[in-house]
């Protein structure tokens, strides 16, 4: 009590400690002219007749930009192949992530070497992974997938060729499952292993403990993890640049392929500008519900 | 807890038969760098291991100028991130104020805008100012695109530092520098070392602003691997040995922080 007393008499005697509260500032002026500059210039730029090579291209174009985005079907096909990218990575990932995290919880020989393994391909950069897959496992020829294939009595597939889309999908889904089983484990390791042993001696199965109370334990780091990797799978780009182009055609371009094309394959700055405002949009709706759901947890 | 035999077994087998398919693009890649090209067209196991593609690779003279663009982009940046991140989390950790609340969630936001909606505006402005193509633009961009993440790993760490360590030393005269420096710093040091080794992964495989801002003179590892998706990129032993030194040095700190770098990636939302 004394104590208390004494150390509160001592820090009223101080004058307010200014200068520890005002060191976040530094931070905050940097990312605030980090965030603001560029988003201001993309719609300016967006509004703009623009291009990086022709200087005679110039002035305001009003809403041209965006309705020629709208108007071109290539707009569109890279929407919907962002979004099978988008929810088909997701579904492959958390689906198996959960099942994998309540695996590798599981005492067994072994187990942490296993699991370090399992978590490593979140660790290759990821224009090793796109290159390592196409050319390695992929190729209809060299592949050890064809071999595979062939030892099987089956005909190999060109992957690339063929099903480009679900090509890349599995590549990115190979760099993501780790995340997800990485997070998802830490996750499962907090569950009360008692509240699950009473379940089990009052006759629950395998199956019941897993629905009725991993999965109810694991819902909030579910949703961290699906809003993550939203994120960064809204924009995937390497792997999509050093596989595919984009193509065939235009059967891999995403929207973040189509902006950077159109801005530094077709120098268009204002086109990719209006593209740019569309992306953040999409990563804005994200971002809303991810912020809303951390700050539920943070205490200041 | 008991678990059946029945449980054990399944938990062995299907756990390392998951490990090993995961695994196994990783270590094929390791193997085939071991070969000779023409073996390493022929997807058998058995061939003479050779180390001629390491050699190969490491006697093109710009191996070496892109493996150090990456360290010096990736220590660069990681430094960068800290020097600012420090002061900002020992600020909000120590010293909270009725906003920091919302500058935390703030800073959280700024990470959610996608890079390539600000492709266009940061290539201009690295164009005019004469920085593309160096490691500057690099270290920049990185520092700032990784500063949230290290703010708030930073956070959740010196938030576990007991207020009254601090105080006591603030009652010895310690000023704010010397508080951080010889308090703050020896106390959390495995913590700020975790989080500049998250850090310091996440420059060294990005691969946004390396294959934009990029053409050779300032191109990281990330860059150079992607000069492979041209027709050399047949070279299969050549891809493999380049690729296997790109990843070592980064898997191998990945394994001894996987703990560690939960906390960071999920804003310690799970821990």
């Amino acid at each position: 009590m004394s104590a208390t007393l004494i150390r509160e008499n001592v820090a009223a005697a101080k004058p307010p400690r200014k200068t520890g509260s005002l060191l976040v500032v530094p931070s905050v002026v940097v990312l605030l002219l980090w965030m603001i500059v560029p988003l201001v210039m993309t719609l300016w730029f967006s509004f703009q007749y623009y291009n990086l090579v022709n200087p005679e291209v110039s002035g305001f174009a009003g809403r041209d930009n965006y309705e020629f985005l709208v108007t071109d079907p290539d707009f569109w096909v890279s929407l919907r192949n962002t979004m099978t990218l988008l929810i088909s990575v997701l579904v492959i990932t958390v689906g198996l992530g959960t099942l994998l995290a309540v695996l590798f919880d599981q005492p067994f020989p072994g187990q942490k070497i296993a699991r370090v393994l399992a978590i490593s391909p979140f660790f290759v950069m990821p224009t090793v992974s796109a290159l390592i897959w196409k050319n390695l496992l992929m190729h209809p020829i060299y592949g050890v997938l064809g071999a595979v294939a062939l030892a099987f009595g089956l005909q190999p597939v060109d992957w690339f060729a063929s099903y480009p889309l679900a090509a890349v999908i599995a590549i990115v889904s190979w760099e993501w499952l780790p995340f997800a089983l990485l997070i998802l484990l830490t996750a499962v390791q907090s569950l009360d292993h008692e509240q699950r042993e009473a379940a089990r001696m009052d006759g629950a199965g395998v199956v019941a403990q897993f629905f009725f109370i991993t999965l109810p334990h694991l819902s909030r780091a579910i949703s961290v993890v699906v809003m993550i990797e939203t994120i960064f799978l809204l924009t995937v780009f390497a792997e999509i640049f050093v596989t595919t182009s984009g193509g065939p055609g235009n059967a891999t371009t995403n929207l973040a392929f189509l902006i950077y094309a159109r801005a530094l394959l077709q120098y268009d700055v204002g086109g990719a500008s209006a593209g740019g405002v569309v992306a953040i949009i999409l990563a804005n709706i994200v971002a809303y519900f991810l912020v809303r759901s951390i700050a539920r947890r943070l205490e200041v | 807890m008991r678990e059946t035999v029945f449980q054990r077994v399944f938990a062995f087998v299907v756990g390392w038969g998951v490990a090993i398919l995961l695994f196994f693009p990783i270590a094929w890649m390791v193997l085939t760098s071991f070969k000779s090209e023409v073996d390493a067209i022929t997807p058998r196991l058995t061939f003479t291991p050779t180390l001629s593609s390491y050699a190969e690779v490491l006697s093109r003279a710009d191996y070496l100028s892109f493996a150090l663009n990456s360290v010096v982009v990736s220590v660069g940046g990681t430094v960068l991130a800290l020097l600012f991140a420090i002061p900002a989390a020992y600020s909000m950790a120590f010293h909270p104020t009725q906003r920091t609340r919302g500058t935390l969630l703030w800073m959280l936001s700024t990470k959610m805008l996608p890079p390539v909606g600000v492709l266009v505006p940061i290539y201009i402005l690295a164009r005019d100012s004469a920085l593309l193509d160096t490691r500057t633009v690099l270290v920049i961009m990185y520092a700032l695109a990784n500063l949230p993440i290290v703010v708030w790993m930073l956070f959740t760490f010196y938030k576990e530092v007991p207020k009254d360590i601090l105080e006591a030393g603030r009652m010895d005269g310690a000023r704010t520098v010397s508080e951080v420096w010889y308090l703050l710093l020896p106390l959390t040091l495995p913590g700020v070392a975790s989080t500049g080794l998250l850090s310091l992964i996440l420059c060294w495989n990005e691969a946004f602003w390396s294959l934009n801002l990029t053409t050779s003179s300032a191109a990281p590892l990330t860059a150079f691997i992607a000069s492979f998706s041209s027709p050399q990129g047949l070279f299969f032993a050549k891809l493999s040995a380049a690729s296997t030194m790109a990843v070592a040095p980064i898997l191998v700190f990945g394994w001894f922080s996987q703990r560690q770098l939960v906390r960071g990636l999920t804003f310690g939302a799970v821990k």
